[in-house]
């Protein structure tokens, strides 16, 4: 199988270009990436389809091995129709969020941040429960003595941090 | 007559349905009767494939007139066809339950008339995935379930779900990026792309280039599939969806990803190649996962923790690749899609009931009303594995297999499996007490909701009842567990196997290659065991 080097560096230079957009924050430069990720990949596609070959028409007097490989092509327009819808509902999720917030950015989610701030002390999770329960306990405690592991409580007990947003 | 035949009509009926729905976009009681009613036609078609295929079997249909090694071909055998009974029963319950919503709510949380025939296009892209026998067939079937859950995770143009969507779309998209570089790689490297001539044509290529496609093919259905270093994007982006729209996101989604990494290594990539990792991202996925959901309070993304990470259960059954061990991955994916449907069902009748999801705000459910802590109670402790569940025995198969196989990292993932089960219990025991057990005073921010007694009005019947309905039917896998097992395992062998699914689709005359690699590996193996026992000693 012979492999075109033009469509080779061509795919390569728009897969480093492609992935280095998506890394950006802006939604456009994301969209952007994700057009040229896709297309690299349609031209990683038509190359495995081996050498250019005549149009896969069929006529009796044809030798079978002069024809291209037809699959690729069917692949490559499969793939091309997907990617058209994808671009088109990033672009529609693009102006939605420029006509809520006016900004073109990823947002962070919020919830997330918040679970993240939360200090590991919870103070209905970690309370400390008198070890005598009873309710005929033999020497009521007094309020005082109940306030004080309250007081000299940190909130050091090792738990858990989120673990998602790592 | 074989009714395999009739296996194309799983995808067409449901996007003939979506179109049908389309037409009557302004005619809300027509379109739910047809939404409804198409599924429910799939769904007994699809019982009558299970049934044809109950005791094994595998038969192909052939699309379009090319045959196999060119054409697309769907293949129905015991595992895809028990994947689309348990999925179209799930969609089917949440279909009920969102149109319940709907006749509740008016268009305004989620606009119905879009609502239908995307979901529609949902279960038929869910279904094709399930049937495929046929590489970028199967990167087709992903597509059409994505773009329909792209729309969905939007629905309604929100502030939170368009940037949870977001989040969502771009990660799914590079994941089907990759699935594509894969298949072009797969197509360059063996001129195929039907997955039973690739089982054949795969084996003779060298090792490393089979590594690199199989680790392709795994990342790409790992992101899908939410296993560890590639689920970040899961808990941050199902919770702000609609309710029915998380639950049969969390129930389905992640399972197709799961199933084409049983179908990427059952067949494709059949030995133990890659089996050593895979037990160790299923063990972190396992322990990550849970780790996360104690720390959260909102119940939604709790649950997608622990959606997250019961995933690792079933990569556990998945990498033993032995035959207990994938017949109980079956069933716990079987399993799984139906308990975490109904939790998140309930979660959202909670959060009609109580006004929030957060468990900060919640309280005292269980006396407000107990019929929703009893709808609660039942898939939660299924959820963690207590005994008469399901739940208990799908995590008991796989336990039993790991013990069996019993090599060290076997049995640190039975460990961890025992105290992830735990952990499980403990986030839905934080739940239960704050939500259900206590006063609603002693809730830190309770909400003004709770303190009106009665319920009547508030929670639709249909909602209700098609909850109720998906909690039955998790009950019903526990009591038919026997039959269910059986047929797990049968197909647990028969994948193993491959035999009877390349005879299927090529024709009784082909070599199967046998499974060289996995023999060589054991060989291999034993002298390293033999070696390692002896310097223990």
């Amino acid at each position: 199988m012979s492999i075109n080097l033009t469509l080779l560096i061509v795919m390569g230079v728009l897969y480093a270009c492609g992935i280095y957009l998506i890394l950006e924050r802006s939604l456009t430069r994301v969209l952007l990436g994700l057009m040229l990720l896709a297309n690299a990949t349609n031209i990683l596609i038509l190359s495995t389809g081996g050498y250019a070959g005549l149009a896969p028409l069929f006529s009796k007097e044809t030798n079978p091995e002069t024809y291209n490989d037809p699959l690729p092509q069917a692949l490559i327009l499969t793939s091309i129709v997907i990617s058209f819808a994808v671009t088109a509902f990033m672009l529609g999720i693009i102006y939605r969020t420029w006509v809520l917030a006016r900004q073109d950015e990823i947002q962070d989610d919020l919830e997330d941040v918040r679970v993240a701030k939360t200090p590991s002390f919870d103070a209905e999770d970690d309370a400390i429960v008198p070890l005598e329960t009873s309710e005929f306990a033999v020497t009521p405690a007094s309020p005082a003595d109940r306030e004080k592991p309250d007081a000299t409580e940190t909130p050091n007990t090792a738990t858990t941090q989120e673990g998602g947003s790592a | 007559m074989n009714l395999a035949n009739l296996s194309p009509l799983a995808v067409l009926l449901p996007i003939l349905g979506a179109a049908l729905a389309f037409l009557l976009i302004r005619h809300h009681s027509a379109q739910r009767v047809v939404s409804i009613g198409i599924l429910s036609a799939t769904l007994l078609l699809e019982c009558l494939l299970l049934i044809s295929v109950w005791d094994g079997g595998t038969t192909s249909v052939t699309l379009g007139g090319w045959l196999p090694p060119w054409g697309v071909v769907l293949v129905v055998d015991q595992f895809s066809s028990l994947m689309l009974v348990v999925s179209t029963v799930v969609s089917l319950a949440v279909l009920i339950y969102a149109t319940g919503q709907g006749m509740a709510d008016g268009d305004q949380e989620a606009p119905v008339s879009i609502f239908h025939p995307t979901y529609l296009i949902l279960v038929a892209g869910v279904s094709n995935a399930f049937l495929t026998g046929d590489l970028f067939n199967l990167y087709v079937g992903f597509e059409i379930l994505l773009t329909a859950s792209y729309v969905l995770m939007t629905l309604g143009g929100t502030g939170p779900r368009i940037r949870a969507g977001v989040t969502y779309v771009v990660v799914s998209v590079v994941s089907s990026v990759l699935f594509l570089i894969a298949i072009a790689m797969i197509y360059g490297a063996t001129g195929t792309i039907t997955m039973a001539d690739l089982a054949i044509k795969l084996a003779e290529l060298d090792q490393g280039t089979q590594n690199l496609l199989h680790v392709m093919l795994l990342v790409a259905f790992g992101i899908k599939a939410a296993v560890f270093p590639l689920s970040f994007w899961l808990p941050d982006s199902y919770p702000t969806a609609p309710a029915p729209v998380t639950a049969v996101f969390a129930g389905l989604l992640t399972k197709v990803g799961v199933y084409a990494m049983v179908r990427t290594e059952t067949l494709l990539f059949p030995g133990d190649t890659l089996n050593v990792p895979l037990m160790v991202v299923a063990l972190l996925t396992m322990i990550v996962g849970i780790l996360g959901a104690l720390a959260q309070s909102d119940i939604k993304r709790l649950l997608s923790f622990t959606l997250v990470s019961h995933i690792g259960y079933m990569v556990f059954g998945l990498a033993m690749s032995s035959v207990a061990g994938l017949g109980a991955a079956v069933f716990y994916v079987a399993h799984h899609i139906t308990v975490q449907t109904s939790l998140f069902l309930v979660t959202g009748l909670i959060e009609r009931r109580g006004g929030s999801s957060s468990i900060d705000r919640l309280g005292g459910l269980a006396k407000l009303s107990p019929l929703l802590a009893l709808l609660f109670f039942i898939p939660a402790m299924n959820l963690a594995g207590i005994p008469p569940f399901s739940g208990f025995l799908g995590k008991l198969g796989l336990l039993q297999a790991g013990v069996e196989l019993g090599t060290p990292l076997a049995i640190t993932l039975v460990v961890g499996g025992v105290v992830t089960s735990l952990l499980t219990l403990l986030a839905i025991a934080r739940v239960w007490n704050r939500a259900f057990w206590r006063k609603p005073e002693d809730a830190e921010y309770p909400d003004p909701v709770l303190k009106t007694p009665g319920n009547v009005g508030v929670l639709p019947r249909t909602m209700v009842g098609s909850t109720a309905g998906l909690v039955v039917f998790g009950v019903a896998l526990t009591v038919f567990a026997g039959p269910l097992f059986r047929v797990a395992d049968g197909s647990a062998g028969i994948m193993l196997d491959r035999s009877a699914y390349i005879h299927s689709v090529l024709g009784d005359s082909v070599v199967v290659p046998p499974l060289a690699q996995k023999d060589e590996a054991q060989k291999d193996q034993s002298p390293a065991d033999d070696a390692r026992t002896g310097d223990a000693k």
